[in-house]
């Protein structure tokens, strides 16, 4: 077993189920925790995805230095949008999202 | 394979991830998740990019994520559990999107394309480990997106720190 064997279909389609895995923990989820977890699960897939065409890419390797950028973007997306959650749980005594909402509009 | 293995780890603990209520088990199995990733990483010849994914998503960003929960959900009632909402309008988009996904994968046929077969996929070359050419790469051809990642990196720290600080006590 050698592991270039590996197809490159098989891991775009491993991305795609993670991909919306994660779109589907955006859109059903109430806690505003658990939408950041799933942006992180997108932000994974996508990563996936460049780290496999990196590797018909040796040479120049760009597809696994983007994703170093990505994986840097995202510690820095996670630690403002947890920071800004930690704010708003304080400020509406709740983290999920509906209620912020409804209270927010009365 | 040790692929397949890993990727049904990693699709597993995803959905458990999605159709648990707990939120404490839905950041464990996100840990799970991140983990299968990296080693999947590994097989793909991304050595070091499974490093830093072990080091900042599993060290950091999942510890960030955890102390989030702890923060924002009194453990004594019941908002440590998350309510789902659209639920049908949710699994209508995500499946759309899987669907329209593996359709274009599908009809890609990305294994005939003539740039992909004329490839040489001997990543590792002589060094056995692709750390060396990252750092060169980093230091040449990639020196301005480095740099300014670190002012990012630089913006958020503060950012993050002034927002959290508490106001009303100084």
């Amino acid at each position: 077993m050698t592991l270039e064997q590996i197809p490159l279909e098989h891991v775009l389609l491993l991305s795609a189920v993670l991909f919306s895995l994660g779109v589907l923990a955006v859109i059903t989820k109430r806690h505003a925790v658990v939408v950041l977890m799933g942006i992180e699960l997108i932000f994974n897939a996508a990563n996936l995805n460049l780290v496999a065409f990196s590797r018909h890419d040796p040479s120049l390797m760009q597809g696994q230095l983007f994703s170093l950028f990505v994986i840097l973007v995202a510690a820095a997306e996670a630690a403002i949008a947890l920071a800004i959650v930690l704010r708003v749980y304080q400020h509406f005594k709740t983290a999920n999202l509906n209620q912020i909402v409804s209270q927010e509009n009365k | 394979m040790l692929f397949y293995l890993f990727a049904a780890l990693a699709v597993l603990s995803g959905a458990y991830m999605v159709l648990t209520r707990n939120l404490l088990y839905a950041g464990f199995s996100l840990l799970l998740t991140l983990l299968s990733v990296a080693a999947i990483y590994v097989l793909l010849f991304a050595d070091f990019v499974a490093v830093t994914q072990l080091m900042v998503y599993v060290g950091g960003v999942l510890v960030l994520i955890l102390f989030g929960i702890m923060l924002s959900s009194r453990m004594h009632d019941k908002s440590v559990m998350s309510e789902n909402t659209n639920l049908g309008w949710g699994i209508t988009v995500s499946l759309l999107t899987l669907v329209g996904l593996c359709y274009t994968i599908w009809q890609a046929k990305f294994a005939s394309l003539p740039w992909l077969q004329a490839a040489d996929t001997d990543v590792l070359g002589q060094q056995k480990s692709t750390v060396q050419n990252i750092g060169i790469k980093l230091m040449t051809d990639f020196v301005l997106p480095f740099e300014v990642a670190s002012l990012l990196l630089l913006i958020a720290l503060i950012g993050a720190a002034y927002i959290a600080t508490d106001k009303n006590n100084g």
